[in-house]
């Protein structure tokens, strides 16, 4: 270890390491470069055995509605004992990269999170351990060799409740909350503000984000307001939205969690996500030695089962807007209809 | 449109909105205030909101009372105000570091407290919360009526914290000594009354109010305890209090502007969405928080002791 340090200074970072396979993956990152690992074509990566490791970082609690969903879906995968998982929590945007070199550090086989704020920091990071394979929440594309993308692709199921939404207002006035205008976020109210407009030309759209992902009493405020403007149904994309419809009787359209049990007769539908299909593909993936950095948003479609419509309430929802709803899900379905994907900020209307 | 924009003012629900916002900033602004004109400034404050805001729920959520939960937010804010004033009370540390640390410290104990109680949720617990007000002749009025009828109790306890408050500060023995130990602590010491203990129990109890003004958010204008809630509430009140000149009416009046403010962007977002972008309509709130700081601090009347640790017999 002397002799070591004292050669180079790449050696000198040696001591950090916790094992020996470590080392040799860094030197080899460090001295053929990532670039030329990916040039010579052959397969990056090696089969592995059942259970693989799986490490996973959110940048906001497990119970954050999106975050919830890729945690159920390894959960589930940890269960049928594919996976052996761990995650961090709350982890701050300025400590991800850490976070992610720590895991990536430990041998984990397969990590999956969340890069909005740190798109590039974690694209360098993943260039380093060519040996993991990455899947993370993104609005870029993949980046080779190992760096994969998903993103909540549910405007199929969005348009959808905005034709129960469309049908369900009385005062042609519809609500919508949101957190950050961001893509993700766009493209399911643009979605939905189409599908409630196919039904009902006449419908007015009211929107204000609160500029917060987990600030429920604002959240509130702002449904507030809508309903005071005169919207009777409010698109709850933040969690405080449904609270607000439900204390001054209106109705709710849910977002990505099915929450209609704790707001039974508020929530008239919801759009939901099922991460399942994406990370069970990626875990194959990993365990078959196959994994490549590709594009995983289409896994997150009605088509590939990653996204569905919560079952709609008769009590709720007439029959005759179910009958209508449930046949243009199936044109979604069979291809015969496609919903846009609009990822411009949406403006209210009124 | 004009008349939209102006019409908003002359709505019930927006006043009653202003109030449930700046419920929790009177308290939060309140105690800031009690700290600082002992000499304290107390940036725990951020942290001290989250920390009311989990123990206050948690506690009605484990089975007290709501008031019961109100008196546990308000015991865990003092203790947080114990460890800010011992560390820059006698020992005489920085107050800035040390009130980021507490800020730090309180907000990662309560998130850590969460977690160990919850370690499986899918949504985070719902308690029951303060019911809004119904006073019988008070409801019947017209305007005022419907802007009471949406408070809770706790909104009222808001409002008497701040008379009583501007009552103690002004007009009690006790608020005299406390105001002199932010101005001229010798004086306090030369007439035999302890600096040490009158800084000290001020930053508990200024801390004690913070955390009530998390624990509304959580037991009135909402019903469950979320991770980064608080949303920079606690430094909006740091900003208001240096607004307000330390006294409590102008306290009042400046937690009322901010909610006013920000209810107002709320409204007006949905209507003016289309042509102004979201989020200067989401700046205006601490846009006057800033404009207010330039335009009061060049004649602010700091407590001139604010900042500076005081050891017995030393000039």
């Amino acid at each position: 270890m002397v002799l070591k340090s004292s050669r180079s200074g790449l050696s000198r970072v040696l001591p950090l390491f916790s094992s020996g396979t470590i080392d040799r993956r860094q030197l080899l990152a460090f001295g053929v470069g990532a670039a030329a690992f990916s040039a010579l074509g052959g397969p990056a990566f090696a089969q592995k055995a059942k259970p693989i490791k799986v490490a996973a970082i959110y940048t906001v609690p497990v119970e954050q509605q999106w975050v919830s969903r890729i945690h159920k879906a390894l959960k589930a995968a940890e269960a049928r004992g594919d996976i052996t998982y761990k995650f961090s929590e709350n982890v701050a945007n300025t400590d991800y990269e850490r976070v992610m070199r720590q895991y990536s550090q430990e041998g984990a086989d397969l990590v999956v999170g969340e890069v909005f704020a740190v798109e590039r920091p974690a694209r360098k990071v993943a260039a380093d351990y060519p040996k993991t394979a990455y899947l993370m929440g993104s609005s870029f594309g993949p980046t080779k060799p190992n760096f994969s993308v998903f993103d909540n692709f549910i405007h199929e199921p969005s348009f959808l409740t905005g034709m129960v939404a469309g049908k369900a207002t009385k005062s042609n006035v519809i609500g919508l909350v949101g957190g950050y205008a961001i893509p993700e976020v766009n493209r399911l109210m643009q979605a939905f503000m189409e599908g409630a407009k196919s039904v009902n030309p006449n419908v007015k759209f009211l929107v204000t984000f609160i500029n917060s992902w987990y600030d429920p009493p604002k959240a509130k405020e702002a449904a507030f307001a809508q309903i005071d403007k005169g919207a009777d149904v409010l698109y709850a994309e933040r969690f405080g939205v449904s609270d607000a419809a439900k204390e001054r009787g209106v109705k709710a359209i849910g977002n990505v969690i099915d929450t209609s049990s704790q707001y039974p007769g508020t929530i008239i539908a919801s759009a939901l996500w099922q991460m399942e299909p994406t990370i069970d593909k990626a875990i194959k993936e990993v365990i078959e030695g196959s994994f490549v950095a590709a594009d995983y948003g289409p896994y997150s479609y009605m088509a590939e089962g990653g996204a569905s419509l919560a079952p709609l309430d008769p009590k709720l929802v007439p029959p005759e807007v179910i009958e209508l709803v449930l046949a243009k899900e199936k044109e979604i379905k069979d291809g015969l209809f496609r919903v846009n994907v609009n990822d411009a900020e949406p403006k209210p209307t009124l | 449109m004009w008349w939209d924009a102006f019409d908003i003012l002359l709505q019930a629900n927006f006043w009653a909105a202003t109030i449930r916002i700046a419920t929790p900033l009177i308290f939060g602004v309140l105690g800031a205030l009690i700290c600082e004109r002992a000499g304290v400034l107390n940036l725990g404050i951020e942290g001290i909101f989250v920390a009311g805001a989990m123990a206050g729920w948690l506690a009605v959520y484990l089975g007290l009372s709501l008031w019961g939960g109100v008196v546990v937010a308000a015991l865990v804010g003092a203790a947080f105000g114990l460890i800010h004033g011992t560390l820059t009370v006698p020992l005489g540390l920085s107050q800035h570091v040390t009130g980021i640390g507490v800020t730090l410290l309180a907000t990662s104990a309560a998130y850590f407290g969460y977690r160990v109680a919850f370690p499986n949720v899918a949504t985070p617990p719902r308690i029951e919360p303060f019911p809004t007000l119904d006073v019988p002749l008070l409801r019947d009025l017209p305007f005022i009526g419907p802007i009471a009828g949406q408070q809770t109790a706790f909104t009222v306890l808001a409002f008497l914290c701040v008379a009583v408050v501007a009552f103690v500060l002004a007009r009690t023995p006790l608020g005299l000594s406390l105001r002199a130990v932010g101005d001229n602590p010798e004086a306090v010491e030369a007439q035999g009354l302890s600096v040490v203990g009158l800084r000290i129990g001020a930053v508990m109890a200024g801390s004690a109010l913070m955390a009530l003004g998390g624990a509304f958010l959580t037991l009135s204008a909402f019903n469950a305890f979320y991770f980064g809630m608080i949303n920079g509430r606690g430094w909006v009140c740091i900003a208001l209090t240096v607004f307000a000149s330390w006294r409590p009416g102008k306290a009042l009046l400046g937690a009322l502007l901010f909610g006013a403010l920000d209810a107002y962007q709320l409204r007006i977002q949905t209507i003016a969405g289309g042509m102004v972008p979201s989020q200067i309509f989401l700046m205006l709130p601490y846009l006057f928080s800033i404009a207010a700081l330039v335009l009061v601090a060049r004649r602010a009347d700091y407590p001139r002791a604010l900042m500076k640790p005081y050891f017995k017999g030393q000039r």
